[in-house]
């Protein structure tokens, strides 16, 4: 909104600036805000299971979204198509992507694949409504964005053409999604082969009336150059590998075979490199952009038409865009308040768990003190009863210690008195 | 010198008896022989191609004038086409039966009905001309001697609809699964997808040709175990010649080689043409004339009381 205020105000006084005013800068606060704010990215796959879906998207993000350790939806067999959503955070250069990848595993495995794509449509359709009823609420403070931005569909390298079931499915999702054909597991096909089918598939598309992603023209002669490139490319053929090879001494991504290695960001191998500039480097905010004005308006104009025309919602909405203003406000205000008891109740609980584990705590500690003083206690009176028995023992000697000295006492008191005796004696004679 | 069987006593003097080798093979190549094989997959796996170049020639339906951008059918057909080749002084009347729309519609619940149909409707018509009061000297037998199957090489496992497909035909007819296209895997993922479908089909109860019940003696089940072992053969077809090393080969040029057909390193397709054509094509005639058939014939003749104008038919006089 604020770059269509620049260019009116350019065009109403072509003025030259008299000096330097500054709002030149604004691009950079632009872009220094999304920046801090994050990109959002929603990436749906489609195709047969064993295409090479898992390893494509590791390949394009750089990630093992689908590891050994949590293998790829193909590796799980399933009985009916589901739809599983991963997210996944990616930094670069201090840009953050939060990445959702919508995988559709069972998709045209079954035996009979009738409707196999309704799951899928009804997965687009819900976020688009969950979109739609947050930006009808009053208090649009956030905004998830989650509706799928491009659905990536894997097409089997038959090399003859399109099957049924991929003109069924591109024809009731093109006008719900951004669709990109690609060909799926492209080493399968020669050079020429490849050529053949390509031109094959785009007949056919156009037969069949089906609206793929095209590519917008912009005003720059190179960058137009460069998307007629592209999209004399399309569908793409795509290899996916995240196995590094040794090939004439670098290193590169690809597949090895006896008779050589495929390299998968080899322009002359496979159209892989094209797909992730133009999904990530080039076209990512178009695609956004492509969805939120055309495809989402789409379902959003579809919707609010079926609910006004017949005055009965036909679809199954929460009926929050037919009531007035104030009774949502009343509405959003009741959930508020319910969602602060809740709040409420959850901190008494987690504040009830923390108060008894403190006194848990204090009880060990009183326990502990209390073993202690009575061990020491017990130490205390062991080294008494010690001392006593030391006591006792000097006792004793020291009793026969003196009996001793009495008894020496007393003898030696004998013999004087036996010398006196004698001494009387003697002197009389 | 001959040596009597049984009687345990040696011949004085050269009889003759192996000589009767010698005569078969004359008859043989008098005669000639009928080969009808049949091709069953997805569109777009390289039947065909792989046809051709088994036969070393153009013997494919698409050859035989069908362009090659025409419509996936809406349902299932069935095409035969034949062709007489001669190698060798033998002559061979080879018949490929193609299924164009097969696992191709969205609904593809009962894809299999047209072919076990077909497959049944020629051993009907043999059954006939057996049980004719005047016989043909040589029956013309178009029974389906071998149903090669086309596995799409996802690299993970069967698909519910190649399980189905086997499950229900591989006691009429001689099933021997390949994989397709093959030059779609490294080797690693190539074994690993070997050996989970050769686990798949052995839980599944599937008993592909050579049959493990059908091995006569100690001889035909080792050479049968080995070529088990290696089933399902992963091949590549190309009837395009290059020149590699100063010879010409069959191949595929990608832009980062050539896949050569004939390289035992780079894809079975030797190993299956070998087996197929060099050692077990008798093979996969009798088993089909002696036990198929059989089976099918048993089943018709206790169902209905038999058909007419003869119920007992005692001897099996068989043409081949």
């Amino acid at each position: 909104i604020v770059c269509v205020c620049v260019c009116v105000f350019i065009y109403f006084q072509q003025r030259n600036l008299e000096g330097y005013v500054g709002f030149a800068n604004l691009p950079n606060q632009v872009y220094r805000k999304s920046v801090k704010r994050g990109f959002e990215f929603t990436l749906m796959v489609v195709g047969e299971s064993g295409l090479g879906k898992s390893t494509l998207i590791n390949s394009l993000f750089l990630t093992d979204l689908y590891s050994k350790d949590y293998p790829g939806p193909s590796q799980r067999i399933k009985k009916t198509v589901q739809v599983e959503q991963s997210k996944v955070l990616v930094k670069e250069g201090g840009v953050q992507l939060t990445l959702t990848i919508v995988d559709t595993p069972g998709f045209g495995d079954a035996v009979d694949n009738s409707n196999c794509w309704q799951p899928v449509i009804n997965y687009i359709d819900s976020k688009c409504e969950d979109f739609l009823n947050a930006e009808s609420r009053v208090n649009r403070r956030s905004m998830p964005d989650n509706r799928v931005h491009c659905c990536l569909y894997f097409i089997a390298p038959s090399g003859h053409g399109l099957k049924p079931l991929d003109i069924e499915f591109m024809k009731r999702l093109h006008d719900k999604v951004n669709v990109i054909p690609l060909i799926a597991k492209a080493d399968t096909l020669t050079p020429e082969e490849c050529q053949l089918f390509k031109k094959q598939i785009m007949k056919e598309i156009q037969e069949h009336k089906i609206k793929i992603y095209e590519f917008p023209d912009t005003e720059d002669a190179d960058d137009n150059k460069l998307v007629r490139k592209i999209k004399e490319k399309m569908p793409l053929a795509v290899v996916g590998s995240n196995v590094v090879i040794e090939v004439n001494g670098k290193k590169v991504r690809g597949r090895q075979y006896p008779w050589g290695v495929a390299e998968v960001e080899n322009g002359e191998h496979c159209d892989f490199t094209v797909l992730r500039n133009m999904l990530i480097r080039t076209h990512m905010q178009d695609l956004k952009d492509v969805t939120n004005n055309v495809h989402y308006e789409n379902y959003r104009s579809r919707k609010l038409a079926a609910v006004t025309c017949n005055g009965v919602d036909t679809t199954k909405s929460k009926g929050q865009l037919t009531r007035s203003p104030l009774a949502q406000m009343e509405e959003e205000r009741r959930e508020h308040v319910m969602k602060m008891k809740k709040m409420e109740a959850e901190m008494e609980q987690v504040f009830e768990m923390k108060v008894k584990e403190k006194k848990q705590k204090l009880r060990d500690s009183e326990a502990e003190l209390e073993r202690r003083h009575e061990q020491m206690k017990r130490n205390l009176e062991a080294q008494y009863k010690e001392l006593e028995e030391k006591k006792r023992v000097h006792e004793d000697e020291k009793a026969n210690w003196e009996a001793q000295q009495r008894i020496l006492e007393q003898q030696k008191l004998d013999a004087s008195k036996t010398m006196e005796k004698n001494k009387k004696k003697g002197k009389i004679f | 010198l001959a040596k009597m069987s049984g009687g345990g006593s040696t011949l004085l003097g050269y009889i003759g008896i192996d000589t009767i080798i010698e005569q078969m093979r004359k008859k043989t190549m008098k005669a000639g022989f009928d080969f009808n094989i049949m091709v069953v997959g997805n569109s777009g796996l390289g039947k065909s191609t792989l046809v051709n170049t088994l036969f070393k020639s153009q013997v494919s339906r698409r050859s035989a004038g069908w362009a090659r951008d025409e419509k996936i059918p809406k349902t299932i057909e069935i095409k035969a086409v034949s062709h007489v080749l001669e190698e060798g002084g033998v002559k061979m009347k080879l018949t490929v039966v193609d299924t164009p729309g097969f696992g191709d519609q969205i609904n593809n619940d009962n894809c299999w009905e047209p072919i076990s149909k077909y497959i049944n409707e020629q051993y009907e018509k043999f059954l006939k001309e057996e049980v004719n009061i005047t016989r043909k000297k040589r029956i013309p037998d178009t029974r389906v001697h071998c149903c090669i199957y086309f596995i799409t090489p996802t690299g993970h496992s069967l698909r519910s609809l190649d399980i189905e497909f086997m499950k229900r035909l591989s006691h009429s007819v001689n099933i021997i699964p390949v994989i397709a296209k093959s030059d779609t895997m490294t080797i690693e993922e190539r074994l690993e997808f070997k050996q989970r479908v050769r686990k798949e089909l052995e839980m599944g109860g599937i008993e592909v040709y050579p049959q493990k019940e059908f091995d006569e003696d100690m001889e035909d089940k080792s050479d049968n175990d080995k070529i088990r072992e290696a089933m399902p053969f992963a091949v590549v077809g190309s009837d395009k010649e290059y020149q590699v090393n100063g010879k010409r080969v069959l191949g595929r040029k990608t832009a980062w080689g050539i896949v050569e057909v004939e390289n035992p390193n780079h894809c079975e397709f030797a190993q299956l043409r070998d087996f197929l054509i060099r050692s077990h094509l008798q093979d996969l005639k009798e088993v089909t004339h002696n036990i198929h058939y059989e089976t099918y014939r048993a089943k018709r003749l206790n169902e209905n009381g038999g058909l007419h104008p003869i119920t007992c038919n005692d001897t099996q006089e068989s043409n081949l």
